[in-house]
């Protein structure tokens, strides 16, 4: 039997991403000494899996590293030993550690590490010094009947199983040669087929299971252990375990029946044999399994470099996109039999219209679903943060709690992807700027421990998500301070409290007195603002002294679909994203200023906006020049505002999102492009990058740079 | 036959293995000359239509076309080889090809005159261009076939359309 297994990897892989998140979610609801044995045996089965499946593939570093992990688990699980902070503090690590070996796994690199061996001897450690303790309660109870309690690790013990499984036994997805591998690992086996129970052909079922097996083992595992190996098909087989013999570190044979057939066996076994040749099977064994590995090591090398990714999707998603292609094709025989229709009159004309509408109907239903496939809960990315807020709240002595809500709140998987980095600099920044050592809090008159709490929720088409802390606030008057120093505003520059606050999100600003490893150095903030524009997103912050800070992240739903306002410049027709025009109006030619350099600012209430000439930037020389009369679209960006000169504006409507660069490469300017209506290609003005294009510097305030000058004269 | 086969042939026979080597060219013509591009690059022949302009784009990059539902740019290859310009007919054509330009595949235009004809070639007898200075075209031609009494310049297309 070869089945290639290396297309399985990829579902491995996910899963046990998965598995690790549980058992990290659930390790962080444990407190030392509390045993809640629901989280535990939680923990315990994500991690079992994770062993079985990387056994199974082959994956030997992580089965063995997970093993130990799991044998810990296991101990507290049956109470054996109390739960300990450094307990906890070792699984999360060992967690960290499988996650960079299944990264190895994925760029197909050695998983052994240093790290893993070093995380391995510390449970070993721990674990040995428990099977001490054991063993010295054992011996107190000993008694001759518990044979299978002895202390494993020192004592040879010769076991015999007959392993029958039921009929069914393949169909559950079993497959003994996996089972006969795992025992094989704990030590020398031998097995014999049963081949009795097996019917003629005439009445054999090719997908039952007529064999049974008996095996002998010798082994220093324990009898769980061996149990271990057979727990998936202990329901769909009948199995006993009988002890044959022990042979102690003296190498004295504790023997009961050695020589006798203690059961009625198959006549033909004989335990001495099957002992002497348990190493030679064994060595076989092994070789195979090499084998099959650098097998599969050869396959894994020539799909690795695809970079694929998956997402898994709820059920009842995939049914209401059936339904809804079901629809579609029954608008579609409907329209199909009018178009077949020999003539056609003022009846068939409603039906026509009719069935247009409805199918329009049935494309907006189809697009929203397909749209809703590519949302996630939040919670893909909020479920990092109890991790991260506990390492770091360890890390800087502070006491810390995180709330989180909304974490059902969907959005859509690769904002998803890009947004958690800008949280994880936002959080971090929270618990070390914001929140206050335990002291000051107390002095405050606060409770002890800070509270970071993450919301997020729906608001349009946006979805908002809000970091809060209460901390200390912002120092304003130290950003500004800050500010001046750095030169990014004057000494005498009026600016509100808000205003102020928006200088942290400008480039190399940072108020941390000492650079610390976790912020301070000033690469921050603008890169979140960056991070945050570039998915056509806003940041902004909202604070008060002493009560806390409030970081507001706002993000459109999806990046595939765009509102626009379609807009002409000659011949050309482009796309404004509707979420940047603040409004569009008629050029009053009495309130243009020119300021020089060919710049014109209109005064509109009691704001000037310069007036970028969309022709100009875009070279086309067949669009309208003149500002008389013409039209402005006043759009903003990053806090600017800047009027965008048209010819003419046409329909509003949302558009496909098409990329550019895919085919072709970044233009300075533009930020995609779209397929309209009649098929010809649109391209999408990107408002930050025409402001760049333009050349327009941005200032350390609202408004622009010679918005100070202009202000004196008029 | 295989390669290996008849290479041991060709050591007794005269060279003639002309299948070992064979690959099949889409040639096109441009200002009187015969251009030819690997066949297997071609995704599809188009008619000439107006196409998307992309702003302070080169001016060989005549713009973007949507290629059932793909925004794909287009390159007039007379341009790009700074040839003479003509007006467009109804026999000028949108050669499109897949290309592997900095490890990634992209689609791409190009503008040709006319669609010519295909040839089985054997790279084999493939000669350089003349190495006549360092002209700026130069770097996009693969090298010169002679099929029957005609030249055909074979290019290479990754070079073209990396700009």
């Amino acid at each position: 039997m070869s089945i290639d297994l290396s297309q399985f990897y990829e579902v491995f892989i996910d899963e046990s991403y998965e598995g690790l998140e549980i058992m990290e979610s659930e390790l962080l609801h444990l407190e030392p000494g509390d045993v809640d044995s629901e989280i535990i045996n939680t923990i315990f089965r994500a991690a079992h899996s994770i062993k079985g499946g990387s056994g199974t593939f082959g994956f030997m570093a992580i089965a063995d590293f997970t093993h130990v992990v799991e044998t810990l688990l296991d101990q507290i699980r049956n109470g054996e030993r109390e739960l300990e902070s450094l307990h906890i503090d070792l699984l999360l690590k060992s967690i960290d550690c499988l996650r960079g070996m299944l990264n190895a796994i994925q760029n197909d690199e050695p998983q052994e590490s240093e790290e893993a061996e070093s995380l391995r001897q510390q449970f070993q450690t721990i674990l040995d010094g428990s099977t001490q303790k054991a063993s010295q309660m054992e011996e107190k109870v000993v008694d001759s009947a518990t044979v299978e309690q002895i202390e494993p690790g020192s004592v040879d013990s010769i076991w015999q199983i007959h392993f029958a499984p039921l009929p069914h036994l393949f169909r559950t997805g079993n497959e003994p040669l996996f089972i006969f591998e795992d025992l094989a690992a704990l030590g020398d086996v031998t097995i014999t087929a049963e081949l009795d129970s097996i019917p003629g052909l005439s009445e054999l079922h090719p997908e039952d299971s007529y064999l049974s097996w008996l095996i002998g083992l010798d082994t220093k595992a324990d009898e769980s252990a061996i149990k271990e190996v057979f727990e998936w098909v202990e329901d769909d087989a009948t199995i006993s375990y009988k002890l044959i013999a022990q042979i102690d570190d003296l190498n004295q044979l504790n023997a009961e029946d050695y020589e006798q057939d203690p059961e009625p066996l198959d006549s033909n076994s004989n335990v001495e044999p099957m002992v002497a040749s348990a190493q030679a099977e064994k060595s076989s064994k092994s070789e195979i399994s090499v084998k099959t590995m650098t097998k599969s090591k050869l396959t894994d090398g020539a799909s690795a470099k695809v970079d694929s990714s998956s997402i898994r999707v709820g059920t009842d998603k995939v049914d209401s996109l059936i339904n809804m292609v079901g629809e579609l094709v029954i608008t579609q025989a409907m329209l199909n039999e009018l178009g077949e229709a020999e003539e056609f009159n003022q009846e068939k004309l409603l039906a026509l219209r009719e069935g247009l509408a409805q199918l329009s109907h049935n494309t907006r239903d189809l697009q929203e679903s397909v749209m809703r496939i590519r949302m996630l809960p939040i919670n893909f990315v909020f479920s990092r943060f109890p991790r991260l807020v506990r390492d770091i709240s360890q890390k800087l002595d502070k006491k810390v709690e995180i709330k989180m809500l909304g974490e059902q709140t969907e959005l859509d998987k690769t904002v998803m992807e890009k947004l958690s980095d800008p949280m994880v600099h936002l959080v971090r920044n929270s618990l070390d700027h914001g929140l206050e050592p335990p002291e000051e809090r107390i002095a405050a008159g606060k409770n002890e421990i800070g509270t970071v709490t993450l919301n997020a929720y729906h608001q349009g088409g946006n979805i908002i998500i809000e970091i809060i802390d209460d901390g200390r606030g912002l120092n304003t008057s130290k950003i500004r301070d800050k500010a001046v120093t750095n030169g990014l505003i004057h000494a005498d520059d009026e600016l509100s409290d808000s205003e102020i606050n928006e200088l942290i999100f400008q480039p190399g600003f940072s108020t941390a007195d000492e650079v610390s490893d976790l912020s301070g150095r000033g690469v921050g903030m603008d890169v979140v603002k960056r991070n945050i524009n570039a998915l056509n997103g806003t940041v902004d912050v909202d604070s008060s002294p002493g009560k806390g800070s409030t970081f507001t992240i706002r993000l459109p739903l999806t990046l595939a679909i765009l509102d626009g306002q379609l807009v002409t410049l000659g011949s050309n027709v482009y796309i404004i994203p509707l979420v940047s025009i603040v409004e569009s109006l008629q050029i009053e030619m009495n309130k243009v200023n020119s300021v020089g350099g060919g710049l014109d600012v209109l005064r509109l209430r009691d704001e000037y906006i310069p007036i970028l000439r969309l022709y100009e930037l875009f070279n086309h020389h067949d669009a309208q020049k003149k500002l008389d009369n013409g039209l402005l679209v006043v759009v903003e960006s990053d806090n600017e505002k800047v009027g965008l000169l048209v010819d003419d504006l046409l329909a509003q409507q949302q558009f496909v999102i098409k990329s550019l660069e895919a085919n072709y490469k970044k233009v300075d300017g533009i930020s995609g492009a779209t397929i309209l209506g009649d098929g010809s290609v649109s391209l999408i003005v990107d408002i930050s990058g025409l402001i760049q294009l333009a050349g327009l510097k941005k200032a350390g305030r609202q408004g622009l740079d010679f918005n100070k000058p202009l202000s004196e004269a008029v | 036959m295989t390669s290996q086969e008849s290479q041991q042939l060709n050591l007794v026979e005269e060279p003639s293995s002309e299948q070992a080597e064979c690959v099949q060219y889409l040639t096109f013509m441009m200002a009187e000359e015969e251009y030819g591009i690997e066949i297997l690059a071609v995704q599809e022949i188009r008619g000439w239509e107006p196409m998307t302009v992309i702003p302070n784009s080169p001016a060989f990059v005549k713009g973007v076309l949507n290629l059932r539902g793909t925004v794909v740019p287009v390159v007039d290859l007379r341009l790009r080889f700074q040839l003479s310009t003509v007006d467009y007919s109804e026999v000028t054509v949108v050669v499109i090809v897949k290309v592997c330009i900095e490890e990634a595949e992209k689609i791409m235009g190009i503008v040709v005159d006319a669609v010519s004809d295909v040839y089985n070639l054997d790279k084999g007898v493939v000669t350089r261009a003349p190495d006549v200075g360092e002209t700026t075209n130069k770097p996009f031609i693969e090298g010169l076939i002679q099929v029957s009494d005609k030249m055909v310049v074979l290019l290479d297309l990754e070079k073209i359309l990396d700009f």
